[in-house]
């Protein structure tokens, strides 16, 4: 109940597509009533994680209700025919478990982390809620409210989350990610009872839901387990997920923040790009071999140059989130050391992204970029979580699991060519949005 | 570059969670030839080895004037050891894929490193460099120093931030207790090279240094790692304790006024120590109150029933000289001042009535189930192991700890209750502006 939220720009962005099937070995099963069901062994420890996710999140909701795909997944703990308000974590915590959930701009995800021997129990209050979700005003109003104080803690307290919501406005023109996963706050402030039960009547089906359960069991075993309790849920119409889509971008944006809150000044350039479903080819690969050349660590040309020959920045990062359904997003990041201006960072930045379109990257670059991002993959698989978090998003992301099972191979076989044009293709500035976040003076206006 | 509340966060979780299995682990404990001695639980699934380790001594040493050394020196360790200089060291742990970390805590000086097993040889020689022969070279030096004091002014006007700053000075004054682990941006402008070497030398020592590995290794291999990375420390002496600090302020409200729409409110007082015959009622007083996610009775009266936050929480931090109970909520300034009256009275409840059979065996059922829940990586595994150590609970406690936790009693519950909670007590920090609250004179 955390409820929290996912951004999407979290280290997991790298992390999302770290699986094949000599990774995880994904065993899946479609219900008759088209939920899908994926397994992931793993025997370490008596234990399993179930998620059910759903494949809807902010950018499906109606124009004018912001916020309500999260709001719902607040509500969803709020009681349903047999499960009184409030009651489900508490019975997943008596019973030794842990249980949350969390929504993004594609997805709705909800989970349970406890021992073998209560799967069947969590198993069957998940798949109730599914269909009986039952609100009282009194519930929904005090919930919103804790929705707001959310909102508070995340952005209203925070001028960098402010500035990226705003950079998220000016990166998208017309599509649905530019408004935030929780809402903006003058609509969460009129959202209803009525419209939670709307939406979920109209994408919470097991046709529209995933099920995946990883840890110490089989397919086997959850096969009759989910027939049981998934099965019977009769499924709804066809969704077909199909949002507005951004016009031609011709202008560079740039947004600036300034506040007396604001003690370290910063600069961040993000542009809209591809996904892993709508990309050409191989591009969704070369970029995030780029991202790691650009900024991935400390052998990246923005480290080396900027933060150890010209002592410019005191810390640089670049990021490529391929895992959306409809943009992805590459962005960059940097911190200027001492007195350095943003306009000057700014420069130093510009020259090395020249540099890197024009001038040539080297084999030796690919090939540590690709050897550091698929040794990811090894460690994934060290992590209970890590599996189904990885499938979850792409399976609800327009990706198959034949595609995550070919990922190291396809980032291996990235070539010099494809990162040029990724480069060139992508870091066009009439694509991208540039935030500055500056402090200001007390007193000054 | 972690900061102070998380580091007290995490520091109270490895106590609060002093280690549970609900089912009966195999730790070996090894130990090398040079008597170096390690606790592992081995799993060969994965070809990952995970390793965390700590010496006892962090920010509380550093010295008057020069706050924030111990993390200065943790943020130094991979900038360069033995022949390797900065650039050619991080190229290894780049070209390598090792995960190497090191966090200055208030009382611990901790590590990990994580590697893939085929480069577990490269990895582990890289670790013992760093701890062996780290150089404290001039440009990373300064490097470093500017990225803490970048750190520093983001930390400088962040409301949770600001909260646990100003409880921690007021509560303990001069004591190191009430310094900043990272220092401040003047004092990190002390620190000279000769104040890292001179930390490096007298706490990364044979005698101060605990161990916990998981993953894809044995036992005969580790007892030769171990010499390897560690065999090469002083003995070291042991370690003075602190003393036990006098806390100041009880019972007051400290008002930081920031023009922010949320207020951020820490509280706390005096709690039990580790080492207290009553931790363990204790421990489970603090679940039911507010250490139980969404099913605490904070959780309920302030979220749950009021939506007043999106958060309530408290937690024990058994610090080693002193024990404390604290407690944290984020809510509007037109709000703050109700939720921290039902917060007093929850506190309140919980000292003075009784609790009943069937909450007491939730608490008991949650405590017992989930614990293992968390150990889902060999990372985390790792760090169980060293928590353990750290608590000084020996190496039979982790398959005890059900046990421990059943045997408590409600009449046990109701004397720490007691002993525990006293709202009159609270020192409160609320950073914002708080409608109806001001500071205490």
């Amino acid at each position: 109940m955390i409820r929290f939220l996912l951004l999407a720009l979290s280290s997991m962005a790298l992390f999302s597509f770290s699986g094949k099937t000599e990774v995880f070995n994904p065993e899946t099963h479609t219900l008759s009533n088209g939920m899908q069901v994926v397994v992931v062994t793993n025997r370490s420890a008596p234990a399993v994680v179930h998620m059910v996710w759903y494949k809807v999140g902010a950018a499906d909701e109606p124009r004018g209700q912001s916020g309500i795909a999260h709001f719902l997944e607040h509500l969803m703990f709020k009681g349903t025919k047999y499960t009184p308000p409030g009651e489900f974590s508490k019975i997943v915590s008596r019973n030794g478990g842990t249980d949350n959930a969390f929504t993004s701009q594609d997805f709705t995800a909800y989970y349970q982390k406890v021992a073998r021997t209560k799967l069947e129990l969590v198993m069957k209050l998940e798949a109730e809620r599914m269909t009986n979700l039952v609100l009282s005003e009194k519930d929904v109003l005090s919930e919103r409210d804790v929705v707001l104080e959310e909102r508070a803690s995340r952005t209203d307290n925070s001028p960098s989350a402010q500035l990226f919501e705003a950079q998220q406005t000016a990166l998208y023109l017309n599509h649905p990610y530019r408004n935030p996963v929780i809402g903006w706050e003058h609509e969460i402030r009129e959202l209803s009872a009525e419209n939670a039960l709307s939406f979920y009547k109209k994408f919470y089906a097991p046709n529209n839901a995933i099920l995946i359960v990883a840890g110490d069991v089989s397919l086997k075993e959850i096969k009759p387990l989910a027939e049981k309790y998934y099965g019977p849920i009769p499924g709804g119409a066809e969704i077909v997920r199909s949002r507005i889509l951004e016009p031609k971008h011709r202008a560079a944006r740039r947004v600036s923040l300034s506040s007396t809150q604001v003690r370290q000044p910063s600069l961040s350039r993000v542009y809209i790009t591809s996904s892993y479903r709508t990309a050409q080819k191989r591009e969704a690969y070369a970029l995030q071999v780029l991202a790691e050349i650009i900024g991935g660590g400390t052998r990246s040309r923005l480290y080396r140059s900027l933060v150890l020959d010209q002592k410019k920045a005191i810390s640089v990062s670049a990021w490529y989130n391929p895992t959306a359904l409809d943009y992805g997003e590459f962005g960059i990041s940097v911190t200027p050391r001492g007195n350095l201006s943003l306009a000057q960072i700014e420069k130093a930045l510009d020259r090395e992204l020249l540099e890197i379109k024009t001038k040539s990257i080297s084999a030796d670059e690919i090939k540590r970029a690709a050897k550091k991002l698929t040794a990811e993959a090894v460690y994934a698989r060290d992590s209970l979580m890590a599996a189904p978090n990885i499938i979850g998003r792409a399976l609800t992301t327009g990706q198959s699991l034949e595609n995550l099972e070919a990922w190291p191979e396809r980032i291996m076989s990235v070539r010099i060519e494809d990162v040029v044009a990724a480069a060139n293709e992508t870091l066009v500035l009439r694509n991208s949005v540039t935030s500055l976040l500056t402090p200001k003076k007390r007193g000054v206006q | 570059m972690k900061k102070w509340l998380i580091q007290l966060a995490v520091l109270a979780l490895l106590s609060v969670f002093p280690i549970e299995f609900g089912w009966a682990v195999d730790i070996k404990k090894v130990e090398s030839k040079s008597g170096i001695r390690a606790w592992l639980i081995r799993n060969p699934s994965v070809p990952v080895i995970s390793m965390s380790f700590a010496f006892r001594s962090g920010a509380v040493s550093d010295p008057t004037g020069k706050e924030g050394r111990a993390q200065f020196v943790a943020s130094m360790l991979d900038e360069g050891a033995g022949d390797l200089n900065s650039e050619a060291f991080q190229e290894k742990i780049e070209d390598l894929s090792v995960r190497l970390r090191f966090r200055a805590s208030l009382e611990i000086f901790s590590g990990s490193i994580q590697t893939l097993k085929q480069n577990r040889a490269e990895a582990f020689k890289l670790l013992a460099l760093a701890l062996n022969k780290p150089r404290f070279d001039q440009d990373p030096f300064l490097r470093v120093r500017a990225q803490l004091s970048a750190s520093l002014r983001l930390d400088q006007e962040d409301p949770d931030r600001i909260a646990s700053r100003v409880w921690y000075r007021s509560v303990f004054g001069n004591h190191p207790y009430g310094r900043p682990i990272g220092g401040t941006l003047a004092s990190i402008y002390n620190i000279k090279r000769e104040d890292l070497v001179s930390f490096s030398n007298s706490f990364f020592s044979r005698k101060n240094l605990l161990i916990g590995v998981a993953g894809d290794i044995g036992p005969d291999e580790l007892s030769v790692r171990l010499d390897e990375i560690f065999g090469d420390l002083p003995l070291g002496t042991d370690r003075e304790t602190l003393a036990e600090p006098e806390i100041q302020l009880e019972g007051k409200t400290i008002v930081v006024e920031k023009s922010l729409p949320q207020s951020v409110a820490l509280f706390g007082h005096r709690g039990l120590k580790r080492t207290d015959p009553d931790w363990y009622a204790a421990y489970i007083v603090n679940r039911i109150l507010g250490g139980g996610g969404f099913s605490s009775r904070l959780m309920e009266e302030v979220r749950e029933k009021r939506g007043l936050a999106y958060g309530v929480y408290s937690w024990l931090n058994p610090l080693e000289s002193v024990g404390l109970i604290m407690g944290s909520v984020a809510t509007s300034n037109s709000r703050v001042k109700d939720s921290l009256e039902i917060i007093r009275e929850e506190w309140r409840k919980m000292s003075e009535l009784a609790i009943s059979d069937k909450e007491l065996q939730e608490a008991k059922n949650y405590i017992n189930g989930s614990f293992p829940l968390r150990l889902d990586s060999s990372r985390r595994i790792a760090q169980m192991l060293l928590a353990v150590q750290v608590n000084r609970l020996g190496v039979k406690y982790l398959n005890r700890r059900a046990h421990i936790i059943n045997s408590v009693t409600r009449d046990q519950v109701k004397k720490a209750a007691k002993r525990l909670l006293d709202p009159g007590l609270f020192t409160v920090v609320v950073v914002g502006k708080p409608a109806g609250i001001s500071s205490s004179q």
